[in-house]
Formats: structure tokens, sequence, C-alpha cells
């Protein structure tokens, strides 16, 4: 029966990467025709938003200014949207499967985290969209997915194993789900921050080429959302940091030890914190915060590919 | 803001290096070993408190003057808040075009009078929880000046001073807590007293009357393990050390409870918590000497040396005649043969349990008075009389089983002490023991209590807005009344234009007109 539904699932999520795949390619596809659109506008659309208030603070994502004449329709962009719908459908299927295969949460070793992972991170993409249009991030997201899916699955992988009594507790469902749930706004965040870059320097002259970036949302816009997408993460993440403490007293009889992953998951709080001071910091709005959003998220991505492989400590967990 | 960013991106800096080497607080073992491993870098390293970084001047030099820095902040804003808090709306611009989320309308002529707009949109805002206060300007237009989101800098402020609170609390309680551990063999008992502990790391504020008068014994330490599943054969995945309490009372009398400690689950007693954290077997081993007179008879703690608990130990016996008698064993809880004839163990529970000894008579050096470890033998003095280097081979027992010292020095017994099981039935013959870790910390609840302060703060402070929006009428020549809608962010505010346009389009709905951007 174990074998069956562990069988399933691995067909289910090398589906979901072939899905997912397939959804890369129409985003890319329809950066493509933005490009191509934007070129052939004679008088390019003026982007984004009105215009900000003096506290930077308006927040209105038309894509392009439909005064300018016809608006485009990016059909590329909604195809591969409701592909990476799909694709996610099945990877839920496939960490729905390995769950019951386990008998547990399916997030107590490297490669069920890394399969949970992005599943979050694919579906709070697809939810924030219900608040506002970021279809844009699709290359991003699930180029981001089927990386991460392919080498945890080829490096990762191990079979069912009981849980040991070390993970059995109801923290490490809350802790972990909490922390991947920080993360994948951070992921967003940070997506948000490359396309900020991207567009001020586009802004400044520096690159000819990403046309497409005129047809999306100007930089104090990105700046904007992302800062929104990432305070959410931040207070994600330091309920995650909290809980931990409270298992790890639960666990190993103190609540801080400095453990390796204690002290990076401390590092990335207080980077993040850090993000949130700059945008209230003169001189530090803009390209500045954005860094510090994109290192804090890959931060993230130390804390758990580097520092679950290569650094001593208490949790390991890695099952590897 | 500018020091508080920077010191924060610093604090973040300098606690990489404490992840790249080992910390003598997490891993002190590690430390040892990168001496070993490293023995030119590690003192270098060492004198600039690599191993030691979170107790570090510098390390700790950085987030003291960030706190320092963050209660020279949190003071003033404090004091400017209570101000705000009792002051009332500002005045309402002369020129609100200016200002985010402008809208302007036109109520015909005899629809309403600029008194009546204004109640309706003092009444509006009020209602939308904003504290409100009505002008009068110049030229006679009538105007509200509402200003809402107070409890943003109030959570700011919380969040702020709640950080405070945690680090106080870690830095008081850490004095005056301690912590030690403690190995009990199944049917032994532990009393709380400082002697009682194999070691002991108390604060710098501690002293021996903090260590509430119990006792404590362990009855069973029950092992589960997975059989099943044929990718983990052998997986521990349950255990469970029943103990027993005895609480002394007032009234001088002993109350006696059963209780349990598991992984995860540890056991409030006293004013501490016992945490299970290691567990081993401790087999029970007796001594004859020459004369049949029993030099030592005791279940000792072996060490746990791989997955299937092949076990190392160490026996003493220091009162037996001529010589005394020192032994390292192996215990393989589940004893399979290499192909080279030496044993491995490939089960951790106890199928069938071999032990193996090899001795040595001497001197055990241990009446010198220099402290020596238990787990360890200084065979210096000593001759080996079965094992390797000697004559006869290790002796190899299952228990139950006697077996004569080479050279008629005495008898060695592997104690079964469970021998009513059914023939064949191994599995109790072995005692077990436990590690236990007893702490106690009194910092740990008021750390919970400023956390939750912390993420509440938090919350309150990023999602609660705080926006000032103000709704002006005038009188119109010929008759209708102009109005006009603004608002002004005080902080991050992303939904202050559509809050203001709603408030718009109530109030114009309460007075029956169509709104015009
Ligand atoms: C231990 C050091 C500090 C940490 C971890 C920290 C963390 C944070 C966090 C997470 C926020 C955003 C949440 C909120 O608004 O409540 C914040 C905001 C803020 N902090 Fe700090 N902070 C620290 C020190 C300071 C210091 C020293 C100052 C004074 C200069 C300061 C001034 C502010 C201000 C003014 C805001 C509001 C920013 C805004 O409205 O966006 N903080 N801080």
């Amino acid at each position: 029966m174990t074998d069956t539904l562990v069988s399933l699932s691995l067909i289910a999520l090398w589906s979901a990467i072939a899905i997912y795949t397939l959804a890369f390619i129409m985003f890319t596809l329809d950066f493509a025709k933005r490009s191509a659109w934007a070129q052939m506008a004679a008088a390019p659309a003026k982007v984004g938003s009105r215009a900000s208030g003096p506290a930077g603070t308006t927040l209105t994502v038309d894509q392009v200014d439909t005064t300018g004449g016809q608006p485009p329709k990016f059909a590329f962009e909604r195809i591969g949207f409701a592909v990476t719908v799909l694709g996610w459908l099945v990877h839920v299927g496939a960490v729905a499967l390995r769950g019951f295969a386990q008998g547990y949460v399916p997030w107590s070793n490297m490669f069920e985290f890394s399969l949970t992972a992005t599943a979050i991170i694919v579906g709070v993409f697809i939810a924030v969209q219900l608040w506002q249009n970021l279809r844009f991030l699709g290359a991003y997201i699930t180029g981001f997915a089927i990386i991460a899916l392919g080498l945890a699955t080829v490096n990762f992988y191990v079979e069912v194993k009981p849980i040991p009594p070390a993970l059995q507790s109801a923290w490490l469902v809350v802790h972990v789900f909490v922390a991947v749930l920080g993360t994948s706004f951070f992921a967003l965040g940070a997506g948000l921050s490359l396309m900020q870059l991207l567009q001020n320097r586009r802004d400044a002259a520096k690159i000819r080429g990403m046309k497409f970036l005129q047809t999306l949302p100007t930089a104090d816009v990105l700046e904007n959302l992302a800062y929104r997408v990432i305070v959410v993460g931040f207070v994600f993440w330091t309920f995650t940091l909290m809980a931990g403490a409270i298992w790890a007293e639960r666990s190993w009889g103190r609540y801080w030890g400095w453990d390796t992953k204690e002290v990076w998951t401390f590092i990335i709080w207080t980077i993040f914190a850090g993000y949130i001071h700059a945008r209230a910091t003169r001189g530090w709005r803009g390209s500045r915060s954005a860094w510090l959003a994109i290192i804090g998220f890959i931060a993230v991505l130390f804390n758990f590919t580097v520092v679950n492989l290569f650094f001593k400590g208490l949790h390991s967990y890695s099952g590897l | 803001m500018r020091t508080a960013l920077f010191l924060l991106l610093l604090l973040a800096v300098a606690a990489v290096p404490g992840s790249l080497v080992p910390q003598r607080i997490s891993n002190p073992n590690g430390v040892l070993q990168y001496f070993d491993n490293n023995p030119e870098l590690a003192p270098v390293l060492d004198s600039i408190q690599a191993f030691d970084v979170y107790s570090s001047p510098w390390f700790s030099a950085i987030y003291l003057l960030l706190f320092v820095s963050l209660i020279g902040c949190v003071i003033p804003r404090t004091i400017h808040h209570i101000r705000a808090l009792r002051s009332q709306p500002p005045k309402t611009p002369a020129r609100l075009e200016r200002l985010e989320g402008f809208i302007t309308s036109e109520a015909p002529a005899g629809g309403t009078t600029s008194t009546a707009a204004i109640e309706t949109a003092r009444d509006i805002l009020k209602k939308s929880g904003y504290r409100v206060r009505l002008f009068t300007g110049m030229r006679g237009d009538l105007s509200v000046s509402a200003e809402r989101g107070y409890l943003r800098e109030t959570g700011n402020l919380v969040f702020h001073t709640a950080l405070i609170g945690v680090l106080l609390s870690v830095g008081i309680g850490g004095s005056l807590a301690y912590g030690g551990q403690k190995v009990i063999i199944e049917g032994n008992s532990f009393a709380n007293v400082l002697l009682s502990y194999e070691s002991f790391l108390p604060g710098r504020l501690f002293n021996e009357g903090m260590l509430t008068p119990y006792r404590l014994s362990l009855d069973n330490l029950a092992v589960t393990y997975e059989t099943e599943n044929r990718n983990a054969y052998g997986f521990p995945i349950d255990y469970t050390a029943s103990v027993t309490k005895y609480l002394p009372q007032p009234d001088g009398t002993e109350r006696v409870e059963q209780d349990i400690v598991k992984v995860n689950q540890p056991l409030s007693i006293g004013n501490g918590t016992v945490y299970l954290l290691g567990n081993g077997y401790a087999p029970k081993i007796t001594v004859r000497d020459g004369d049949g007179n029993v030099a030592f008879s005791d279940a000792v703690p072996f060490l746990p040396q791989d997955a299937n608990l092949t076990s190392l130990g160490v026996i003493k016996v220091t009162d037996s005649l001529p010589e005394q008698i020192g032994m390292i064993g192996f215990l393989y809880p589940t004893a399979a043969p290499l192909q080279t004839g030496a044993l491995t163990s490939n089960f951790a529970d106890l199928i069938n349990p071999v032990l193996s000894l090899q001795v040595y008579t001497g001197d055990l050096g241990v009446d010198d008075g220099v402290p020596r470890s238990v787990y360890s033998l200084n065979t210096d003095a000593m001759t080996e009389v079965a094992g390797r280097n000697a004559d006869t081979p290790s002796i190899q027992l299952v228990p139950g089983e006697t077996v004569d010292l080479p050279g008629n020095i005495g008898s060695v017994t592997f104690e079964n002490v469970d021998p009513g099981a059914a023939a064949g039935d191994l599995s109790n013959s072995v005692p077990r023991f436990v590690s236990f870790d007893i702490r106690s910390d009194p910092s740990k609840l008021w750390v919970l209590v400023f956390a939750i302060l912390v993420l509440a703060g938090l919350m309150t402070s990023l999602f609660i807005p705080r926006r000032r929006v103000w709704v002006k009428a005038s009188d119109v020549e010929g008759g209708g009344v102009r109005l006009e809608y603004a608002g002004l962010a005080r902080g991050e505010d992303p939904g202050l234009e559509r809050a203001v346009g709603d408030i718009a389009e109530r109030h114009s709905q309460r007075l029956g007109l169509r709104v015009k951007e």
C-alpha cells in the first residue's frame, strides 16, 4: 500500500514538473510577446499607474495605460497561469499522496520539505493573484519550482521512514509550515525586488533589451508591492522563530542555544528587520532596500540548503 | 534610523561566523575536534572569541549598542505618542486638492446644506473609527478633520519595548538558571541535590537552596522499534521513560506519583523540568575474587556507539584481591558475527545480547585522588590478561552466564536481571539507562510573554493603517454645495486612496449624490 502511494506520488511529482515547465515556457513567451508589443507601439504607453504621491504610497497596478490605444491581450500570460494552476493541483496531489504514505505531515526530511514547500510557494503565488495581479512573476516562480523540485528529487530523495521521536511534535507541524509560508512571501518579495532593480536599470537607460519591462508596473509600484508581501513574510518568520524556540525548549531543554539553524533563522530575521527599517530611512529606499530583500531571500535559501547539508547542528533532520 | 539600520545589518553579519566554526555553547566537542584538526588556526580563532561568538565582547557590543539606540528611540517616541493620543486632529489644510485621493463633487442647489453634509461626514467617519473635529474655514467653508490608526504607533512602540523586555529577561533569567545531567538506570533513583548530578552548570546567581527537594526513580524505559518498514528496520520510533516522583510535603509526608517522560514531552517537577536526552544499556556485572567473595556487582552504563546500540563501557573493580581488575566491555544487543569473526550488532533491541570483555589486572590508578572518567580505563599500570594481546582471548558472555577469569583471580558474571522470562526471551535481561537533563530557567515565562507582545505589536504596527482624512463642504454661488475629500498617509498606507474613495462614496450615497472624480 505504502509503496503504491509512494510511486503514485512520484509520478504526480514528475508530472507536476513537466506541467510547470510548460507554464514556464508560456511565461517566457509572454515576455517575448510583450517585448515585441512594446517595440511596435509607436508611442510607448506610459507605464504603470498615476504618479505616486509624495510619500510614494500610491498603489494602482494598471499594467498598461489604457488611454494609449488598444489594450493588448497578453494571452500567453493567461495560458501560463492556467497551466501553473493545473501543475499545482497535480503537485498538491503528489504532496497528499506522500503524506498518506508517510502517515504524517510530509515535511520531516529534506525531500519532503522541498516537495511541500514548493507546493506552498506556488500556492501562495496563485492565491495572491486574488489580491493583486502579479502574474508577471510566473516565469520566476515556475522556474524556481522546477529547479527546487528537480534538485530535491534527484539529490535528496529518501524512502518513507517512521518519524524519529525527536520530530514527533505538534511544533514540527506548526513551525515548519509557518516557516514555509514566510518563505513564500519572501520569495515573491525577492521576485518583485528583482523586477524593481531591472526597472531601475531600464529607467537609467542601462539596459536596452527586456522591452517587456515597459509593460510592467513602475519601479515605485514594484517596490511598494514588494514591501507589502515582505512584511507579511516577516510576521510569519517572526512566528517561526518563536515557535522554533518553544519547540527547542520542549525538545532540547533550552529555548535558544545558538545552534547553526537558530543562528541562521536569527540572521534572516535581522536582515528583514533591516529591510523594514531601510524603507523608512532616507537614502535607503529604492535599489538599496531591494537588494536587502534579495539578500534576505538568498539567506533563506542558504539556510535550507547549505546550512542543512554542510553545517553541524541539532537540526540534523535532512534524512540523508 | 540610520544607526538602527546600520547596527541591525552589522548584527546579521556578526552572527555569521558563529555558524561557520563550532561554538562552545552548542557544540563543545566540535570545538575540541576543531583544535585537533587545525592546531595552528584554532588558537588564533580562539583569541578573537570565534568559538564563543555569541558571548564575545564584539558581538555583545553590537547588540548592546543596538539596544541603547533602541531605548534612545523608544522613549522620545513614547512621549510624543502619548501627547498625540490626547491631541485632536489637526486643522484642515486650505487646499485639499494637493493631497492624496482627492475627490470632489457638487451637490445641486436645494439638495443639501454644507452643515448637513458635514454632519453626515462626521457621522460616517466616527463610525469608521476616526477621531473627528469640525472646523470653519476663512471663507466660511465647513470641514471635518479626522484621524485614525493611533494603534499603529502604539503597536510599534509595544513591539520595540517588548524587544527590550526579551533581552532583559534572557539576561536576568540566565543568571538564575541552572541545569545538570543525570544518568539513571532502571530501578534506580535520583535525589535532587547538587552531589547527585554528573555534571552541573549553574547560573551566576545560583545557590543550592534553589534545588527543590524531591526524588525521582526510573521504573522502566520502553523503546519501540520499527519492524515492518524494511527501509527503516530497527529505527527507534518511541522512547517512554516511566518514573515515580517522590515529593516531600510540608507536613513531612511524601507524595508518590507515577509519570512519564518522553522526547518532546518533558516532565515538570519542583521548579525544574526533566528532559529525556539520551539512553542506552547498563549491563549488570558481578565479579567474584579468587576466594569467591563478591568484589563488584553493579549495573554499568555503556555508551552507545552506533545506531544498533553496540555499546562501550568500562568496569573498575577496586576491591578485588590480590590485584585490582579493570575491564573494557562491548555489549552487542543483537550479536552477529562478521566475516572476520568479530562481533557486531544488527538490531538495537535485546534479541541475542552478548557481552565481550577485555580484562586487565594491576593498578587502576583511582586511589591517587585524581578524578578519572568512569567511561575510560587507564591501562598504563595494568596487564592485559584476556583480550587480543593476551594469551586468553576476550571473554564472551550471554546473560546469566559466568566465566572464570584467567589465572584463578576470580570469575565474572553477566547477570540476567529478568531470569523469570520464558526461555529464549532475553528482551529484559539487560537494564536500560536514561540520561536526563534537569533544568530550571525562570526567565522562560517572561521571554514568552514578551515574545507574544513582540508579535502582537508587530502585526498591529504593520497592518493597521494610520491616516488622516478630510471632508470639506463649501457653499457655491447659485446655491449648490461643493464637497471635497482627501487623505494623508502617516507611515506605509497603500490603501489610503481606496479608503478616501470609499468614504466619499458612502457620504454621497447618504446625501443622495453622484460622485465625480
Ligand atoms: C533591536 C533592534 C530593532 C529591531 C529588531 C527593530 C525592528 C523593527 C521592525 C520589525 C519594524 C517594523 C514593524 C513595526 O513597525 O513595528 C520596525 C519599525 C520601526 N523601527 Fe525598529 N527595530 C529596532 C530598533 C530600532 C531603533 C533603534 C529605532 C530608532 C531609531 C527604530 C525605529 C523604528 C521606526 C521609526 C519604525 C517604523 C518604521 C515604519 O513606519 O516603517 N527601531 N523596527
